[in-house]
């Protein structure tokens, strides 16, 4: 068996091990042990990947197999990885490593909250390691089902009303997505669902203009692709605070994944004559999302709206259809599923002990819990992409890569988005001014306690995620960079 | 010289282990770990300016020396972001200057912060900033020097906001972080388009004199201009930003809000002259190839100038005429290099810029801790609060005296040599220019004594508690920048740095300097008049022309058009009508997708009863009314 399955199989175990299990610390050692495993295996991966790279491999994917398992419609168990999803799968790694930590005191039905919550990781990872259409859409659906649940059971406020609405929205725009990968399937003439058969065909460039549409606007949607992103910001507040992480920091990845490697990889021509359209509602997303950031007052909603920012401008840079911005958009998807799990981790922690999200009933909290404080102003830095910290290093190369198109209107969307970095400071630097810094507001809070070490433990972590990429982005840039070269070649074709 | 990379490590060891361990080490060990630190990079950075000046001359011409060049980040085919450290005459210059005041202030600030709450904290700032602003002068191309520029704007935010319980501290923290990202954004559009046409960021390649690599950037134009034009214009808003330039000045008195050295090191020596260093970093570039953008920056320079001027005649609070005098002092460098050219004799300007920020950083920055300390004395920054100090505090007063008449242009002291190349240089370029200097820079005379008068002269204020003069770890350092301050014209500085790298010997021009002494003098004595002895004549003068000197009081209200700006149109017409839209158009959109769906399906839902009877009376009538349609069609 290919090791790269053993990434769902990992999951896969774990669920049926928590079915076993007794109590809540079995429950815990089980999901530390396997998220623990994940990461070994990630990095194991990345080990192996770069020695095959390096070792000659020029396959535009490696570690590749496939199982048959549907013949009529060719569907196949087909997995491989290249540079793109080796990034994918270690980002999904720290995520559920760290996400098990934040969940230490989840209650109640701890069991089953982890048993979705592996189910959810499971759809993940098989999304990322899949290069099989069908397979690669059955996991995705896989990761959402569990969200519903995980939303609706163990969330907070308006509950019903978020997961019903992401639900709906984000099956809506799978439904649409269906359609474009079956026709994808049948206008190729490849006879497979595999992506690395379709890639050697050419698929009529009428049909083309119809599935990119459909492919595109389906995982764009996950992707909170402007102004089909309303479904976010609801959710993650609603979300428990490691299924908000997880959702922003991997699921929502998926869209921009599925962006560029079904609906541009495989129609090119499309994508070019397309791209400005998505691009201007992308780039008006970008804009958009931190200006609407400004005017929130919850810590939620105004992570959710940068984060609408933040995904429009991944999408952005894969339209932006430069090898350079691609690489950005990849990196920016690493970066900010990294800061935004770290974002959403500390303010599920801090609502924790407030039991307030909002801004304007919080003060002074910088004095109660400086550890929180300080990790809340360092995800704020790395936000608004202080160098040395891993949003600079992805925007900086999506601004030169876009920069690379010479159209006015690329230029002028280019500029535009770049103007987030200022809106970005804005809400960043009122919401850390308004809650962390000034005089203690609420008497109450004055007695709360900082952070538990598995709290420590996971912030920890994704800092150290942020930092790494952040100081030294060359080698994780330069992996993904060599695959996307694959992409970008269909382009020229 | 590869030792040059501890000048950048050791500030971010400690920056990191300060930082780090924060709350396991003491007051003591905090201040010892980053003094020390900033001692061993002071001592390397004089070594390394000594045996660069020694050794670096080939054909009296300084050589440029690519010490580290690492490739840190692949952005495209071509293009690549470095880091590296770059020695030439202007960046081991600022190695000296930065290192000099850095350690008076980490020295100085031992006794000043004394028990403070987050101590630690603040020396780790203090080594971060430090760390930055070497790597800023350290770069060997423009986006490393944007990186480290973003990073003393993060590391100027820390420290503005160090008291961050402070409302004001929080909001002038906040300003001066978005006014000055503000103005990055154009120095990040600026470095896009430059490199997108020379695809470099290499200062090495960018000045090399070679033509050919700037000819697509002159030959496609935008808006009547060359695209070169539009990016050196662009990357000198950056500039701006950071040298607190108008329009763009007004967080830089805000910044006041942190703590006094804070003052001295990062707003007044250092990072606000970032600025004129970018610009003194690309001139080649300026005088070969957008003659045009340096004369705009000359006139932004002399406008800025004698605009802060005015304002700080108005200002009450001593650091804010402080900040108001920085403004104005750092508008003199700019129009330096904005009326200098390249070749010899024509290229005093660009030296005298140089010249006037080694001098100036070195008797602003005793200006500010000699300002510190008479702070520490009597708690108030404000004028009303002080008067009489000469008697109480001898050390103090003496070092503000001579850093007063420095900068007031009072020959021999540092600033007279270097502010009267400037003023040479200007009137070089044109009388007006010359004139509208000189008229500055008496003023300067005169709003620097006036400031002088009401601190150490004037009335006999009665304290609380008797002002005593401050102790030796902050006296020290006023001593140490006096001995700069008074001896710096001496130095030979057109050996060391020029435009064109090759040996320049000042000479006074004595008419100006006549000129301009007279004018010092006047402004000096006007200031002795007014506040030495308590009087109201200055009042009588403000009132006589009151309208005037409110709205210099009230920096002429540039802060409230920001404000409004910001606040009522951005927040209130532009944000909260979006999050609106968002709320009810976007996310309406979709919950009426799903209120219709629930509306008819309410509607329908009696098709599926579950009734048999229904079922078969909608069959019965359904095949009639069909059979009924086929037969009669």
């Amino acid at each position: 068996m290919n090791f790269l399955s053993l990434f769902v199989l990992v999951p896969v175990l774990m669920i049926l091990a928590l079915f076993l299990s007794k109590n809540r610390k079995q429950v815990l050692a089980i999901m530390v042990t396997g998220s623990s495993l994940l990461v070994i295996l990630s990095a194991n991966l990345v080990y192996q990947y770069i020695a095959a790279r390096n070792a000659g491999a020029v396959d535009p994917m490696l570690f590749t197999s496939s199982v048959a398992w549907y013949k009529p419609l060719n569907i196949n168990y087909s997995v491989g990885v290249d540079g793109v999803s080796v990034a994918m799968l270690c980002l999904s790694s720290v995520i559920v490593f760290t996400g098990v930590f934040t969940s230490w005191r989840i209650a109640p039905l701890t069991k089953e909250f982890f048993l979705w919550f592996s189910l959810l990781a499971a759809g993940v990872y098989g999304f990322f390691i899949s290069t099989d259409l069908f397979t690669m859409f059955l996991f995705y659906e896989t990761a959402l089902i569990p969200m519903y649940l995980l939303i609706g059971v163990w969330g907070s406020g308006k509950k019903e009303y978020s997961a019903m609405k992401l639900t709906l929205m984000l099956m809506g725009s799978s439904m649409i997505l269906l359609v474009g990968i079956l026709g994808i399937y049948f206008s190729s003439g490849a006879n497979s669902m595999d992506i690395l058969e379709i890639v050697k065909t050419t698929i009529p460039v009428q049909q083309q203009y119809l599935f990119f549409t459909l492919t595109f606007f389906g995982f764009g949607v996950l992707g909170a692709l402007f102004p089909f992103h309303t479904w976010s910001p609801d959710g993650h507040a609603s979300a428990p605070t490691a299924v908000s992480m997880l959702h922003a920091g991997v699921l929502m990845k998926l869209g921009g994944y599925g962006c560029f490697r079904v609906a541009i990889y495989l129609m090119p021509e499309a994508a070019e004559k397309l791209s400005p359209i998505f691009l201007v509602l992308t780039g008006i997303g970008v804009v958009y999302g931190a200006l609407v950031a400004i005017r929130q007052t919850d810590l939620k909603y105004i992570n959710a709206y940068s984060s609408v920012s933040h995904c429009n401008l991944v999408l952005f840079a894969i339209l932006m259809l430069t090898q350079t911005a691609m690489t950005g958009a990849v990196l920016q998807m690493l970066s900010h599923g990294l800061i935004t799990a770290l974002f959403f981790a500390l303010i599920g922690m801090i609502y924790g002990r407030t039991h307030t999200r909002l801004i304007t009933e919080m003060g002074g909290l910088m004095k109660i819990m400086p550890f929180l404080g300080v990790c809340f102003v360092i995800a704020g830095l790395a936000n608004i992409g202080l160098p040395g910290l891993s949003g600079f290093a992805a925007e900086m190369t999506i601004f030169i890569g876009a920069f690379e198109n010479t159209e006015i209107l690329y230029r002028v969307l280019t500029i535009a988005s770049i103007t987030s970095i200022v809106i970005g400071a804005v809400y960043i630097l009122r919401t850390v001014g308004k809650f962390l810094y000034g005089s203690i507001q609420n008497p109450a809070h004055a007695t709360l306690d900082d952070a538990h070490w598995y709290e420590r433990f996971a912030v920890i972590t994704l800092i150290a995620g942020i930092v790494y990429i952040g100081s030294f982005p060359l080698g994780v840039s330069d992996m993904i960079h060599e695959s996307l070269g694959n992409v970008v070649a269909q382009l020229v074709r | 010289m590869e030792y040059t990379l501890f000048i950048l490590l050791f500030p971010l060891a400690s920056f990191l282990i300060v930082g780090l361990l924060s709350n396991k080490l003491s007051h003591k060990a905090s201040g010892l770990i980053g003094t020390t630190s900033l001692t061993v990079v002071t001592l390397l950075s004089y070594y390394t300016a000594w045996a660069y000046f020694t050794t670096q001359k080939i054909d009296g011409v300084y050589q440029s020396l690519t010490v580290l060049n690492t490739t840190w980040l692949r952005v495209g085919a071509n293009l690549h972001i470095d880091m590296g450290i770059l020695l030439d005459p202007i960046s081991v210059m600022m190695l000296v200057v930065i290192s000099t005041v850095s350690l008076m202030v980490h020295i100085y600030s031992l006794g000043y912060m004394k028990g403070e709450v987050g101590f630690q904290r603040y020396y780790s700032f203090l080594s971060l900033f430090t760390f930055s602003m070497m790597g800023l002068v350290l770069a060997t191309n423009i986006f490393q020097m944007y990186i480290f520029w973003e990073l003393v704007g993060v590391s100027s935010y820390l420290l503005i906001g160090f008291y961050y319980t402070k409302p004001a501290a929080i909001a002038a923290s906040k300003k001066a972080f978005i006014v000055t990202r503000f103005a990055d954004m154009f120095f990040l559009i600026g470095i896009l388009v430059l490199s997108y046409f020379t695809q470099t960021f290499d200062f090495g390649i960018l000045m090399s004199g070679d033509a050919s690599i700037f000819s697509s950037a002159i030959g496609s134009s935008f808006l009547g201009a060359s695209a070169l034009v539009w990016a050196m214009a662009l990357i000198f808003i950056g500039g701006a930003g950071k040298s607190a330039m108008f329009p763009l000045h007004i967080w830089l008195p805000d910044a006041m809000e942190g703590p006094t050295p804070v003052s001295a090191l990062i707003h007044a020596a250092t990072m606000v002259v970032a600025g004129v260093y970018l610009v003194a970093r690309l001139f080649p570039i300026y005088i070969g190839f957008t003659p045009e953008v340096l004369h705009g920056i000359a006139y932004v320079g002399a406008f800025t100038s004698l605009f802060a001027a005015i304002i700080a005649i108005a200002q009450t609070d001593i650091k804010r005429v402080l900040a108001f005098s920085t403004i104005s002092q750092i508008g003199f460098m700019m129009v330096a290099l904005g009326v200098s050219k390249l070749e010899g004799h024509e290229g005093l300007g660009y030296m005298s810029s140089m010249f006037h920020l080694f001098t100036h950083a070195m008797f602003k920055a005793l200006l500010f801790l000699g300002a510190g300390s008479i702070i520490h004395a009597v708690h108030s920054n404000e004028m009303k609060d002080m008067g009489g100090l000469r008697k109480y505090m001898p050390v103090t007063h003496w070092t503000f005296l001579i850093a007063c008449l420095a900068i007031a242009g009072i020959p021999p002291f540092s600033g007279f040599v270097s502010k009267d190349e400037i003023l040479t240089a200007a009137f070089h370029f044109s009388n007006g220019m010359g004139i509208w200097m000189t008229v500055t820079a008496g003023l300067t005379a005169f709003y620097m004594f006036r400031l002088y008068y009401n601190i150490f002269w004037g009335k006999a204020t009665n304290y609380t508690h008797i002002p005593h003069e401050s102790p030796v770890s902050m006296t020290f350092p006023l001593v140490f920048l006096a001995i700069p301050t008074v001896l710096g014209g001496f130095i030979p500085f057109g050996h060391f740095v020029t435009a064109d790298r090759s040996d320049y010997t000042i000479h006074l021009d004595w008419t100006i300097a006549t000129v301009s002494i007279i004018l010092a003098v006047v402004g000096i004595i006007i200031a002795t008049v007014l506040y030495r002895k308590p009087s109201d004549v200055p009042n009588r003068i403000a009132n006589s022309i009151r309208g005037f000197h409110q709205a210099a009081y009230h920096r002429f209200y540039i802060d409230e058009i920001y404000l409004f700006i910001t606040k009522k149109i951005i927040f209130n017409c532009v944000s909260r009508p979006l999050a609106w839209f968002d709320r009810h158009i976007v996310d309406g959109f979709i919950n009426g997708l799903a209120s219709a769906t629930d509306w008819v399906s309410i509607r329908i839902r009696g098709f599926q009863s579950g009734e048999i009877q229904w079922y078969a009376y909608v069959f019965l009538f359904g095949t009639l009314l069909i059979t009924a349609l086929l037969l009669f069609i």
